[in-house]
């Protein structure tokens, strides 16, 4: 087997998913001729202009076509070229495709994917960096996927088309081409709300989220050097979080970092901690640690800010190594 | 914008309690007017402003307790009252952990404080003091008193690990003790005042850190009898405050410490520092328990001056005035156990102090004496705790029975100015 | 404080909201489009019916707030003949409707009965629009291919774009219709959807029951325009403007924009100028913002009683049987709130329920 980038691997996917059901359509800007990350090229040539193709330029129009695409029964996945302009279209996520199921006690349902790069270290500025994981996750109704390698790329965005409900898949712009693993054929099916142990340890848990996974597990190997054994949980599912996952690493470790690359307050550590609180405290043996972007607006545009921002493994091994020895 | 902290009031206070905002916003402060009431687990004192100013914001509300440093307040057009903080007097510069001794000016402390404290427990920041949730767990259901543990975490910290390794290697487990008894008819039950906790904490952490090593020595103090019986009551007229035993002891437990100065020193986490000035610290009881009050640069008096000291701290303390640099910086504690009789006594060391000498009763026996004859001698016994992890026998011995030697020479001539 | 009956003193007095004719090019197209009505005479009396019997449920249902009964009721008296005209033009079970919460005529022809309207107005567990999860007149049956819809207004608009494109792509030739107020054309989603259904020549209509308020907001408040209509040109679609107290030329028109969209040339957004007889809601107070006088110029021209006229003119009805109909509305408004109060409220342990689906 070869290595595959995960830009490859979700292109494959849709490939794929395309291939097997017809219901599945892809819509977005810029997506017939591959959009800006080159993630749909070729798709427009596969699959034909009616199911492949550029919507005017208005996320909350085009995503509300999506939905009502949905109701109606096809299997649409919405690309919104950077997650920062999702905003627009949040009306329609959170008063239309959240509650659609529950507002008309099952008769409807909105099963539809909205894929998304989000994070920074690419230049992007203060608008093309920014991580909304914990903004949905906020949202009962949503699913939010993060996966962080291209194996789970791909088998996330089967599992998601396959949902019966809306999910928000977003994909670490930076990680597109830096990240590259093999993808084992067949693909094992990685369902939503799994987490998964990438590296076992019993002093300190690393719980993370996307690229912070291996921004973690470079930190985990700095500290095995100082005979400080880390275990690497990789949550992959922000909504729902698998919270035997969580508490089985409290458990192996009692002390806990958690990690994402979005803001520190209201960020989904924050629920991750509570979970660790309210039902693993008697297996805590340190304070529960959080390592996060700050509490600025976004991140800024000079090198110098996107590197001030983004926890990386220095900084996350610090706090690992200041919990070992607690 | 300038901004009070909460002060560290005693070394060993990792939070304080706002009990009254004597200030509110908008009112002009003076430098040095009373601003608010703090309470501590030693201390209920007011601070004085370090600023002159308005005060713009409070930012701790009446009745919570917050860690030591948190910002209480903000005081706008402040001007700082001094430049700096004042150039530490040890031969070593502070460990840089610590922080910074507060520079606000003499507080006068107010009564003793009556009401219980809020129950809140903080984790002690980067020294942490609690047993983590899966050590209080795991050691209740395996039957061990984490106290028994040597902790390898953060400030000795008793981990998980130590624990599980206590769970290994230890012996089959003792059965589960019987959950602590609960109150009987006829029981009293207290709770635990602040100073109660912090003896209670201290005293724990003393003796689960420092191994304490005991040795006596026997001193001949008749000649101390004698002399002190001729002076005091001329003493007493002339001074106002009586000629104690205490002083004379004090004196010559300087002179010891700066003949063995590692005696005189600080275990302060992972350094042992000799220090510089000899502060003594003097174990006083008060009515909530006991606390000991220091007189700095004890070597520079004479006993007649340790007299007044010794006599003004222990009223200060008795009567819950002391100020905040009063009760810390100690280097080396004398505990006068003799005052209650006893004849031996086992004295935990003050940390991080690395010794405690006590003062047993002065009992006349028939001794034998240099010519063979046996006399009838005041005798008194010194105790000595010391640190192992700092000093060793020999040189506590070597100290004690100096302290002797000093003792056994005074005599009528023996000057007191 | 205002004085009941009077507008506020301190708002500027707006120019009563006088009823207009009918006008465009558009207009004139649909009418030489269609002449004559494909409909028969009892079509015709079920229509009549269809407005009453949506004109005295929703009294029905202010008389049941006022006694405690129904926490929250809004309705849309006076937009009956809009309602009824657009929906008649639609096929029931094979067209796509995303009403919203004025429409009780648009979901009674496309075949909700009473008795279901009355449970939701009660939010019984079986009403079928959401079970007593959203507020009255949310509509939603999927049988009837209602789509679901929230409080929030003019997001129908891409929702029901879409619909079109996924019955479009998957070979149907069906319709869809999206409802909403003149004040909800304000809306970027009103925009971005009829852009968007514009671009893809998508077979969805639009339309507009302009009654003149955006609950207490005067039209020249909402918008610098006098016709919504003429919102489509930046779209390059048919806006037409019909009077919607006139059934049949509602219908005549609505006709012809189906007819449009089934044979591939794209939306149509259809405005209707209406009036509102009565408070935006249960919870509003119109003596506040409008006069007397207004509302009486427009119950003058109410869609019922001009329809009744027309009919009966035509020969089409007669007075007796008119009654008779009254009377039959009556009874059957009755029985089924008599049916529909009885029914069980919604278990607060189902809070939980439809959160998600499971995969298939």
């Amino acid at each position: 087997m070869t290595a595959v980038s995960i830009a490859d691997a979700i292109r494959s996917a849709h490939q794929e998913i395309m291939r097997a059901d017809e219901r599945v359509i892809l819509l977005g800007e810029d997506v017939e001729t591959g959009g800006v990350f080159r993630i749909t090229e070729g798709l427009l040539d596969e699959f034909g202009p009616q199911r492949v193709f550029d919507t005017p330029l208005a996320e909350s129009g085009f995503v509300g076509a999506a939905i009502g695409a949905a109701l109606a029964g096809m299997r649409p996945i919405v690309e919104i070229q950077f997650v920062d302009f999702i905003l627009p279209a949040i009306n329609q996520l959170i008063s239309e495709a959240a509650k659609m199921r529950y507002r008309s006690i099952g008769e409807w349902s909105v099963p539809m994917v909205v894929r998304s790069p989000y994070g920074g270290g690419v230049h992007g500025g203060l608008y093309h960096s920014q991580c909304f994981e914990a903004l949905f996750a906020h949202v009962p109704g949503l699913k939010v996927v993060m996966p962080a390698t291209p194996a789970d790329a791909k088998a996330l965005l089967h599992t998601a088309v396959a949902d019966p409900d809306p999910v928000i898949f977003l994909e670490h712009k930076r990680s597109y081409r830096l990240i590259k693993d093999e993808v084992p054929e067949p693909l094992p099916e990685v369902p939503i709300g799994k987490a998964i142990v990438r590296r076992d340890g019993d002093d300190v848990a690393i719980i993370a989220t996307g690229l912070m996974v291996h921004e973690s597990l470079a930190a985990a190997e700095q500290l095995a050097g100082e005979g400080v054994d880390c275990l690497v949980l990789d949550l992959r599912s922000i909504a729902p979080l698998d919270r035997d996952a969580i508490i089985d690493a409290v458990q192996r470790t009692g002390k806990v970092v958690i990690t994402h690359e979005d803001h520190l307050t209201g960020g989904i550590a924050g629920e991750v901690a509570a979970i660790i609180a309210a039902d693993a405290f008697e297996h805590l043996d340190g304070p529960i640690k959080r390592v996060a972007g700050p509490d600025v607006p976004a991140m800024g545009y000079h090198p110098n800010f996107e590197k001030a921002f983004i926890p990386d493994a220095e900084r996350i091994a610090a706090a690992a190594r200041d919990l070992a020895a607690y | 914008m300038a901004t009070l902290t909460m002060p560290q009031l005693g070394e060993t206070v990792t939070e304080g309690t706002v009990l009254r905002w004597l200030k509110q916003p908008n009112d002009h402060i003076d430098l040095d007017e009373p601003l608010v009431e703090i309470d501590t687990e030693k201390v209920n004192v007011e601070i004085p402003s370090p600023f002159a100013g308005t005060l713009a914001a409070i930012l701790v509300p009446e009745g919570e307790t917050v860690p030591v440093g948190t910002p209480l307040a903000e005081i706008a057009g402040a001007e700082e009252a001094a430049p700096a903080a004042p150039a530490p007097t040890a031969k070593l510069a502070p460990k840089p952990a610590a922080p910074p001794p507060p520079q606000a000016p003499p507080i006068t402390s107010k009564a003793a404080p009556k009401t219980a404290p809020k129950t809140a427990v903080r984790p002690g920041g980067d020294r942490p003091r609690v047993l983590s949730p899966v050590v209080a767990r795991l050691a209740a259901e395996h039957g061990i008193d984490p106290a028994t543990l040597a902790g390898t975490g953060a400030g000795g910290r008793v981990t998980k690990k130590d624990v599980l390794a206590a769970i290994e290697t230890g012996p089959a487990a003792a059965p589960a003790p019987a959950p602590a008894a609960a109150q009987r008819a006829g029981d009293v039950a207290t709770p635990l005042s602040p100073m109660r906790r912090a003896i209670a904490e201290h005293m724990l952490r003393s003796k689960r850190s420092a191994p304490h090593a005991w040795l006596v020595i026997e001193t001949d103090v008749t000649g101390l009898v004698r002399a002190r019986q001729a002076l005091k009551d001329s003493f007493r007229e002339r001074e106002g405050v009586d000629l104690s035993y205490l002083a004379f002891v004090s004196k010559v437990v300087t002179q010891a410490l700066r003949d063995f100065p590692p005696i005189n020193s600080t275990w302060d986490g992972d350094q042992l520092y000799e220090r510089g000035d000899v502060n003594l610290g003097f174990a006083v009881d008060v009515p909530d328990g006991l606390i000991v009050p220091v007189v700095k640069q004890a070597d520079r008096m004479s006993v007649a001056a340790l007299a007044h000291a010794i006599a003004d701290v222990a009223a200060r303390a008795r009567a819950g005035r002391l100020k905040l640099d009063e009760v810390q910086g100690g280097t080396f504690t004398i505990d006068n156990t003799g005052t209650f009789g006893t004849t031996l006594s086992a004295p935990i060391i003050n940390q991080p102090q690395v010794a405690i000498l006590t003062t047993e009763a002065i009992v006349k026996r028939p001794v034998v004496v240099d010519d063979d004859a046996i006399a009838v001698r005041s005798m008194q016994n010194l105790c000595c705790s010391f640190d192992h992890r700092a000093l060793d026998g020999a040189i506590a011995a070597r100290f004690t029975a100096r302290v002797k030697a000093l003792l056994e020479a005074i005599g009528p001539d023996t000057a007191i100015y | 404080m205002t004085t009941a009956g009077k507008p506020n003193a301190a708002r500027k007095q707006p120019p009563v909201r006088k009823p207009r004719s009918p006008r465009g090019k558009q207009a004139q197209r649909a009418a030489e489009i269609h002449p004559q009505f494909d409909l028969s005479n009892q079509a015709l009396v079920d229509l009549w019916y269809k407005m009453v019997l949506a004109r005295r449920i929703a009294e029905r249902w202010f008389i049941l707030n006022r006694q405690g009964r129904a926490p929250f009721v809004i309705t849309g008296q006076g937009h009956e003949a809009t309602q009824v005209g657009t929906a008649a033009a639609l096929t029931p079970g094979k067209d796509w409707a995303v009403p919203y919460y004025r429409d009780i005529g648009v979901v009674l022809v496309l075949g909700m009965t009473p008795y279901e309207l009355m449970l939701n107005v009660f939010a019984k567990a079986d009403d079928p629009n959401s079970g007593g999860r959203q507020m009255p007149t949310h509509w939603s049956h999927r049988d009837l291919r209602i789509v679901s819809g929230s409080s929030v207004v003019a997001t129908q608009v891409p929702i029901a774009a879409g619909v079109a494109w996924a019955a479009k792509l998957r070979g149907e030739d069906s319709v869809t219709v999206a409802y909403l107020g003149e004040g909800s054309t304000n809306q970027g989603d009103f925009h971005e959807g009829l852009n968007f259904a514009s671009v893809q020549r998508l077979p969805l209509i639009v339309v507009v029951e302009n009654n003149g308020y955006a609950i207490t907001e005067q039209q020249e408040k909402e918008m610098a325009i006098q016709d919504v209509a003429d919102r489509a040109a930046a779209y390059g679609i048919p806006g037409v403007v019909v009077d919607g107290n006139d059934l049949l030329e509602v219908y005549r028109t609505m006709q012809w924009a189906v007819h449009q969209a089934r044979t591939g040339h794209g939306p149509t957004l259809l405005e209707a100028k209406t009036y509102r007889t009565v408070p935006h809601s249960s919870d509003d107070d119109d003596r506040r913002y409008r006069t007397r006088e207004e509302l009486e110029l427009w119950l003058k021209r109410d869609p019922i009683d001009r329809f009744r006229k027309l009919l009966i003119d035509d020969g089409v009805l007669t007075d007796e049987h008119a009654e008779q109909l009254l009377n039959d509305a009556t009874e059957e408004i009755r029985a089924a709130q008599a049916q529909a109060e009885d029914r069980a409220d919604p278990d607060p342990a189902t809070l939980l329920d439809h959160l998600f689906g499971s995969p298939a």
